[in-house]
Formats: C-alpha cells, sequence, structure tokens
C-alpha cells in the first residue's frame, strides 16, 4: 500500500522481487545498491543463512527523487526463493504496490521459473491482490549463459498479461534499471489513475 | 487494482508525533517509533542519531509479521506484544492493528514502566489511524488532482 504523507511530503512505495532460488533477486538488488549514489539509498539488509541463501527477505530503500515536490522512495524487497519458505514470502508480499518476477533462463530452471509464478499469482490472491491488477514487470535473468532458452519462447511461457518484459545480466547490471524503471513507473502511473 | 493509498494529512501526523513525543518522555525512553505492519515508518521521536530508521521500521515489521504467524501455527491468533531485552539496549513492539508502536529503551527505565505508558498510548495512536484510514479513501476520492497531474515526463525525470 503506498503511503503519502503530506507534513514531510513523501510518497513510499513498496517493490517487491519474486522467482524461484537463485534466480538473481538479490543480485538484482545488489547492483541497484552498489550503483546508487550514497544520499539516494538506505543501507542493504539482507536475512541470509550463512551460505548467504536468502532467509527472509533482502530490503533497501531507494530514493528516487521528487515528484511534485513529494520525496519518491521506494522500498525494494526481495523474497526467499526455495519452495519451503513460503510462509516467508507470503509476509513480505503485504503490502506490496509493484512486483518483478526474475526468471531464470536456463533450460533446466523452466520447472523451477513455472512453480514460482504459480506460487507468486497464489500468494498475491492470498493477500487479496489480483496479478493481473498490479503493477508487473518480467525479467529474463541469466541470458548471458549458453544453456538459455530463446527470448521468445520464454516470454511465451512466462508472460502473464503483456507486462514489460526485459533480458537481464543482473550480475553485471545488464537490464537491472530498466526493470525497476518500468515497475516504478507502472506504480507511479496506478497512484494517478487513482 | 492497488489498495487505496494511506494519505496521512499534517494535522494527523502533528498529533501521531505530539503522542510519540509524550510517550517517550513518560516512559523514560531512548526512542519511540510508530511503524506500518508492511514496514513503512510513518513517525519517530527521540535520539535517533544516525540510526537507518528506515531499515529499522521494516525490520521491525518483519520481526511482527513473522512472530505473528509462529503465533497462529501454536493456535494463538496474535502476540499483541514483542519484547527483546538487550545488555543495554531494549525494545517492546505494541501491535495496534496495522501497526506497530515500537519503544527502545536503556537502563533509564523499565520493561513495566513501558509495557504501562504504552498502553494509553496505543489507544490514541490506533484512534488517529482509524481517522487516516477513514479519511485516505474520502480524501483520494475529492482531491485526485494532485495525484491525476503526475505526467509521464515528471516519472520520467525520477530516472535521469
Amino acid at each position: 500500500m503506498t503511503f503519502i504523507n503530506y507534513a514531510s511530503r513523501e510518497i513510499n512505495c513498496k517493490i517487491v522481487y519474486y522467482g524461484p532460488g537463485l534466480c538473481g533477486k538479490t543480485t538484482n538488488l545488489q547492483y541497484i545498491y552498489d550503483s546508487t549514489a550514497p544520499q539516494a539509498k538506505g543501507k542493504l539488509i539482507s536475512l541470509a543463512t550463512e551460505t548467504d541463501r536468502t532467509l527472509f527477505f533482502d530490503f533497501m530503500p531507494l530514493e528516487l527523487g521528487t515528484v511534485r515536490g513529494f520525496k519518491t522512495r521506494f522500498h525494494l524487497y526481495t523474497v526467499p526463493g526455495q519452495v519451503y519458505y513460503d510462509a516467508s514470502r507470503k509476509l513480505i508480499l503485504k503490502g506490496v504496490d509493484g512486483v518483478v518476477f526474475v526468471a531464470d533462463s536456463q533450460e533446466e530452471r523452466m520447472d523451477a521459473n513455472i512453480e514460482s509464478l504459480h506460487n507468486l499469482e497464489e500468494n498475491l490472491q492470498t493477500q487479496g491482490y489480483d496479478l493481473s491488477k498490479i503493477p508487473y514487470v518480467l525479467q529474463l535473468n541469466k541470458r548471458d549463459l549458453p544453456n538459455v532458452i530463446p527470448f521468445e519462447e520464454l516470454s511465451a511461457e512466462l508472460l502473464k498479461k503483456g507486462e514489460p518484459v526485459f533480458e537481464a545480466v543482473a550480475k553485471d547490471g545488464t537490464g537491472v534499471f530498466d526493470t525497476l524503471k518500468a515497475v516504478a513507473k507502472q506504480v507511479l502511473t496506478e497512484l494517478r489513475k487513482g | 487494482m492497488a489498495e487505496t493509498p494511506f494519505i496521512i494529512q499534517e494535522h494527523q501526523f502533528q498529533r501521531i508525533k505530539s503522542v510519540l513525543a509524550r510517550l517517550c518522555v513518560e516512559c523514560a525512553a531512548r526512542a519511540v517509533f510508530l511503524v506500518d505492519r508492511d514496514g513503512q515508518p510513518i513517525a519517530f521521536h527521540g535520539e535517533i542519531g544516525d540510526m537507518d530508521t528506515t531499515s529499522f521500521s521494516s525490520l521491525a515489521a518483519g520481526n511482527v509479521a513473522a512472530t505473528t504467524s509462529m503465533a497462529q501455527l501454536i493456535g494463538e491468533e496474535v502476540f499483541p506484544a514483542v519484547v527483546h531485552e538487550g545488555e543495554r539496549e531494549s525494545i517492546y513492539i505494541s501491535v495496534i492493528g496495522r501497526s506497530l508502536l515500537v519503544v527502545v529503551f536503556d537502563e533509564r527505565s523499565t520493561l513495566g514502566l513501558v509495557k504501562i505508558r504504552t498502553k494509553r498510548a496505543s489507544h490514541e495512536v490506533a484512534g488517529i489511524l482509524d481517522e487516516v484510514a477513514e479519511e485516505s479513501a474520502s480524501y483520494r476520492l475529492n482531491n485526485n488532482s494532485f495525484f491525476a497531474e503526475i505526467t509521464d515526463e515528471d516519472i520520467d525525470s525520477l530516472f535521469t
């Protein structure tokens, strides 16, 4: 749920990066964090296991600038991707304003992508949201690897509603900001629509 | 469609701030925070220093979300309060509807005092937040011009 504070003139929105385990959700956030000026970001909080797998969530606040005199701040979250962390994923979707689905483009991860996408739809429904109606972007990550499914084929399999699709290599930043910009723009456009 | 935005007006924000300021003094706390259960910071008062209040709010909400789910697994609906006691600093979190009142205190105060004082403040804050929630929807309907005036150029300018 978007938070608007007229006293401090701030708009706060929540964006969640979703996707199967090891698809690159945290890498997206890490790249955004590393590439953003210190004054525009808070700390990158990672609640991770000893092996750096996301246990609960990663979080970073990102200030993008002002719209009509209001500071616009996006709170970026990732969810843990592994199947058995479903309870955590549900919690993190609470109050979401926009979702990025990060798909792993490798052939052998296709089933995991589909399972995670179903899981996203179900968990959104549990929280009272409908994927077809909320700001949503699809990112096809790891496009630099040799065994990736062709763009058209992967898009055809994962597209839900004609959402923007971006090819990405999150570890070197390719497509990371395009993805963020697309979802942020949808969130603000939604605010304008009322 | 996303939920109705939560719109806090200046006068409501000031009322919240004054409740937090009073609570901070009454329970000799180091700082007091009001946080939305989704992790958005609403207001705070006290010795903040260089504390990252945004991260603190997000983690407080995550903490309560996790303990609430644990409560449900053992047959409780919710744990209305969560306490973390440290060697010097402690945290008391009171769940008020969809918000959290978080008190950070040290050896200058006691858990008992914090609990008693927070209870009263919780009722006051809950009243203001109910009003904010009710008025958000009607304000949004009647004052859409601000949002409608946001142009594509405004949005694009955030990314240049």
